[in-house]
């Protein structure tokens, strides 16, 4: 099928649903539906444009899917069916099944007046939260994300209020599940750390069955003045699952944000990471890895806009391809004009181990202001000879090398992780992933429990 | 930053177009606008054979397929291509001996310091000049011509040897290959044929020099340069244009085929009228250049000094298609006042062994803007590639734009791919550092730049170097950040 038959069978699709999603949606949510999707049908589904240059859409489109436009009622207890568990770390956690949240025990308001909620009870509760974030940090920044805008109607959603520190990490467990259908999901999350505040999130994508799955999801994060955020994604879908996944976030001053995006596993990742620094002296640091193989697609698209004064931002992205895997990094650093005193550092290191996996990698620097130090970096290249030889020297296996080598490439990106228990986990699946253990099964953690 | 060093930054800045003069010579030019009889007509002036009259036709209805492109990071005001001569010739110029040349034109070669008589030659350069769309003069053809060395008109080469011309035109540069090459292969009026015979090393450098004259025409030269089996030649080529109000478009194309174990040295010092400092009038050059390296160990270095233009979309690049070839490319891209600049390279592996290497240092100031955009692509065949990408810019004020747009693409696990780049603006500690030690801001500033363009302006060719640092002076003089 071609792009321009699918575009209008979207079109189609949101004429069909827009009153099933004015009925069963907030207004609040409702609102912004048709311009998104005027926003998203004028160029359709991207094709070779500059923020798309490599990314071949068409075959995770071109499928029929299975789209709830009504909350399913979910049968399965998350709990019971998956446990995304930690050893050691304590989080609150919260499911979401093909885009829709799971009802949960805890109370709506937590220690320190924490919530957590569903996208729409939040819409219920705290509609002016919502008028002043909801789609105010994606707007018409990406036309997939708009596409999520026309149809989105349920998500996460936290509210860290002023001065607050968070007592757990929350962990959101977004679970894919098809019961003998291709599933298309809409999830929309919402995150608002207040002034002084911090918090940690922790997101896991992961797949139950192995149908196919398409998820095209937005998290919108506001960061006030002073407020610090750790946001770990931790991506282990099958190789039928294609995932969209945009991160808008618009920090206020001298705010933090620390995001680690660790692509285990999964057919078709794009993960937008877009952050508008707005505040004066705001930081962020952005560290991706991404492991493929077999015929996987990852492609990381990240965009970091210093529009304040004294904005520090520092991206590291690092991936291992095998097979005829492909990876794509686009790293976009945009300096306007009046953002003195900018520092903004980014580099994209690439290990190739087979003949037919390919790497495009491509860093930007759009810079408008002068008072700035910029650099980027970005290599291509296979594992060390004289580290190999150093290694075999002393009596290891040229397999059990190649494994620590790339273990420890890896490494320099899952060290980051603050979150103790969590980095050993990730490395840990690192180490089981390299070995090629986490391929063989399509819900990773718990089969891999049980085979280790 | 204090005021005392903004008026430095801002007199540094401040430099003078210095070739902005209009030379009086008698100019035959053709009615404006492009059609297919205007092709025709050009093919008929210059007495082409049909093959090329052919090629310039097929290439015009390729172009007329075409939209102007739109990617590059640059404001391009709309063009009207009915609105420009297409072809323009200096009466005295063509087919008279020396002696009868107007002497306006020697003169005017005489101003911009480009040596066109023999006798009065110090420097070791053979000169072809070409003003508006004729090859004035080209010296020293007998002397090469001993050697079996080919260096003529492009015109000239068309009627004396046109089997090598046949066999190479297009070969490089397709007429389809982008929008400014269709138009440039319908309408190419003269340029430049180089051909190296086997094994010879060419004795002295080769120079064309390019220069716009006439009101309200276009430029649209062709170089050809074949190196064959183990040559060398160092190749130079230098521009200027007088300082007009309104926009003239120069649309070229180069074409360079490297054989085995050949080498050629390819250098640019870019100086088309730049527009003044309101950024009114000013060159549009858009150019399309690109080498292949044909043969094994074949080596193909380009330098360029990019100081001209209002507006510069160029991207020499090189096919490494021979195993074991090796390419380079050194530039820096000037930019002040109103200029854009989107300059880069793109360097395609596709031998085995074969390695590339990349310097490019762009610096802008005023209220320009200042692109680098190149890609690296290593073939899915091509084993042990290597390449070493730097890119800098250096930025003189707080109104201009320093952009970088590096791809890389590696289809092949034995490639090693490393790219870099920087920007900023000359750091306090640097001045800072020279002032304590007594250097003037103003002379420290000049420093930093030649440093910063040293990598680059090392690589060219002696008396091009000379002249390129001048021009860095001239079109900077006053900028730090």
């Amino acid at each position: 099928m071609s792009t321009e038959q699918i575009n209008s069978d979207l079109s189609a699709i949101f004429r069909e649903a827009r009153k099933p999603l004015r009925v069963n949606s907030n207004e609040l949510l409702d609102r912004h539906r048709e311009e998104a999707f005027l926003h998203f049908i004028a160029s359709g589904i991207p094709e070779k444009t500059e923020e798309y240059a490599h990314a071949d859409l068409l075959p995770a489109f071109d499928r029929d899917y299975h789209l709830m436009l009504r909350p399913p009622r979910l049968k399965v207890n998350p709990d019971a069916l998956f446990t995304c568990n930690v050893p050691g770390l304590d989080t609150r956690v919260r499911f979401t099944v093909n885009g829709w949240t799971a009802r949960v025990d805890e109370p709506l308001e937590l220690p320190g007046g924490v919530v957590i909620c569903s996208l729409p009870t939040a819409a219920e509760r705290y509609p002016g939260l919502l008028e002043l974030h909801y789609n105010h940090h994606a707007g018409k920044r990406d036309t997939l994300a708009s596409l999520n805008t026309a149809f989105a109607q349920d998500g996460i959603f936290i509210n860290v209020p002023d001065g607050v520190n968070m007592d757990k990490p929350l962990q959101i467990v977004n679970l894919m599940q098809g019961n003998n259908n291709n599933v298309m999901s809409f999830q929309r999350n919402l995150a608002i750390i207040g002034k002084g505040a911090t918090a940690t999130i922790l997101a896991c994508d992961h797949t139950l069955s192995d149908n196919a799955f398409l998820s095209n999801s937005v998290t919108e994060i506001a960061l006030s003045e002073n407020a610090s955020l750790d946001y770990y994604q931790v991506q282990n879908q099958h190789v039928e699952a294609s995932r969209i996944n945009a991160i808008f976030v618009t920090q206020e001053r001298a705010s933090r944000l620390d995001a680690n995006t660790i692509t285990l596993y999964g057919g078709f990742t794009r993960n937008n990471l877009i952050v508008a620094l707005a505040g004066e002296g705001s930081e962020c640091n952005l560290h991706g890895m991404y492991l493929s193989d077999k015929k996987q697609r990852v492609d990381n698209f990240t965009s970091i806009e210093h529009a304040a004064p004294g904005c520090r931002s520092n991206e590291l992205f690092k991936g291992v391809l095998d097979d005829s895997a492909v990876a794509d990094f686009t790293g976009r650093v945009i300096v306007r004009p009046g953002a003195r005193k900018t520092e903004a550092y980014q580099a994209n290191h690439n290990l190739l181990l087979s003949d037919e996996a390919r790497v495009n990698t491509r860093p930007q620097l759009i810079i408008d202001a002068d008072d700035v130090k910029c650099s980027h970096g970005a290599t291509v290249g296979q594992l060390d000879d004289e580290a190999m030889f150093y290694l075999r020297s002393r009596g290891i296996s040229e397999a059990e090398a190649r494994l620590m080598m790339m273990f420890g490439f890896a490494h320099e990106i899952v060290g980051r992780i603050r979150l103790e228990p969590l980095r050993e986990q990730i490395d840990n699946l690192v180490d089981k992933r390299l070995r090629g253990e986490l391929t063989k099964c399509y819900n990773c953690v718990r089969h891999c429990k049980k085979t280790s | 930053m204090d005021k005392n060093q903004d008026n430095i930054l801002d007199e540094f800045t401040r430099g003078e177009y210095k070739h902005g003069f209009v030379s009086n010579v008698e100019t035959e030019t053709i009615g404006k606008g492009l059609s297919e009889e205007v092709v025709r007509l050009i093919s008929r002036k210059k007495g082409e054979p049909e093959w090329l009259l052919e090629f310039r036709l097929s290439a015009y209805r390729h172009w007329l397929t075409m939209k102007t492109p739109t990617w590059a990071k640059l404001e391009i005001p709309p063009i009207d291509y009915q609105e420009i001569i297409y072809y323009a010739a200096p009466k005295k110029a063509e087919n008279r001996s020396w002696d009868e040349v107007d002497p306006e034109l020697k003169a005017t070669f005489d101003k911009l310091g480009i040596p066109l008589d023999e006798q009065k030659m110090l420097s070791g350069v053979a000169v072809d000049a070409v003003m508006d769309s004729v090859s004035v003069k080209t010296t020293f053809k007998e002397t090469l011509a001993e050697r079996g060395i080919i260096f003529s008109s492009f015109s000239e080469a068309v009627k004396d040897h046109p089997d090598l011309i046949k066999r190479y035109l297009g070969t490089v540069v397709p007429y389809a290959d982008n929008y400014f090459a269709a138009l440039n292969s319908a309408v190419f009026s003269d340029g430049s044929f180089v051909y190296i015979p086997r094994g010879v090393r060419c004795p002295m450098e080769l120079s064309t020099y390019f220069r716009i004259n006439a009101a309200k025409t276009g430029q649209f030269e062709r170089t050809l340069i074949v190196a064959d089996e183990e040559s060398y030649v160092s190749y130079l080529e230098g521009c200027t244009a007088p300082r007009r109000d309104e926009n003239q478009l120069h649309a070229a194309i180069v074409e360079i085929i490297v054989e085995r174990d050949a080498e050629v040295k390819y250098s640019t010092v870019q100086n088309w009228y730049p527009g003044d400092k309101e950024g009114k009038g000013g060159i549009y050059n858009f150019v399309t250049k690109r080498g292949i390296c044909r043969g094994e160990r074949a080596r193909l270095i380009w330098t360029q000094v990019e100081t001209g233009s209002a507006i510069t979309w160029k991207y020499p690049g090189t096919i490494l298609k021979g195993d074991h070839s090796v390419s380079e490319f050194y530039s820096v891209a000037v930019t002040n006042h109103h200029q854009q600049a989107d300059t880069g390279t793109k360097m395609i592996h596709i031998g085995n062994n074969t390695r590339s290497r990349i310097v490019s240092k762009g610096i802008s100031a005023g209220k320009s803007s200042n692109t680098y955009r190149g890609l690296v692509k290593v073939a899915k065949k091509c084993r042990d590639a290597r390449n070493y990408s730097q890119c800098d810019s250096l930025l003189l004020g707080d109104r201009c734009g320093a952009h970088t747009f590096p791809r890389v693409e590696v289809a092949n696990p034995s490639a090693r791919v490393e790219h870099e780049a920087t920007t900023s603006k000359i750091g306090e500690d640097q001045l800072f550092y020279c002032n304590q030690r007594g250097i003037s801001t103003e002379d420290a500033v000049g420093l930093i730049i030649k440093g910063y363009a040293g990598d680059v302006i090392s690589k060219m060719p002696m008396e091009f170097a000379v002249e390129a640092q001048k021009l860095l002076q001239i079109s900077l003089e006053g900028s730090v950040g």
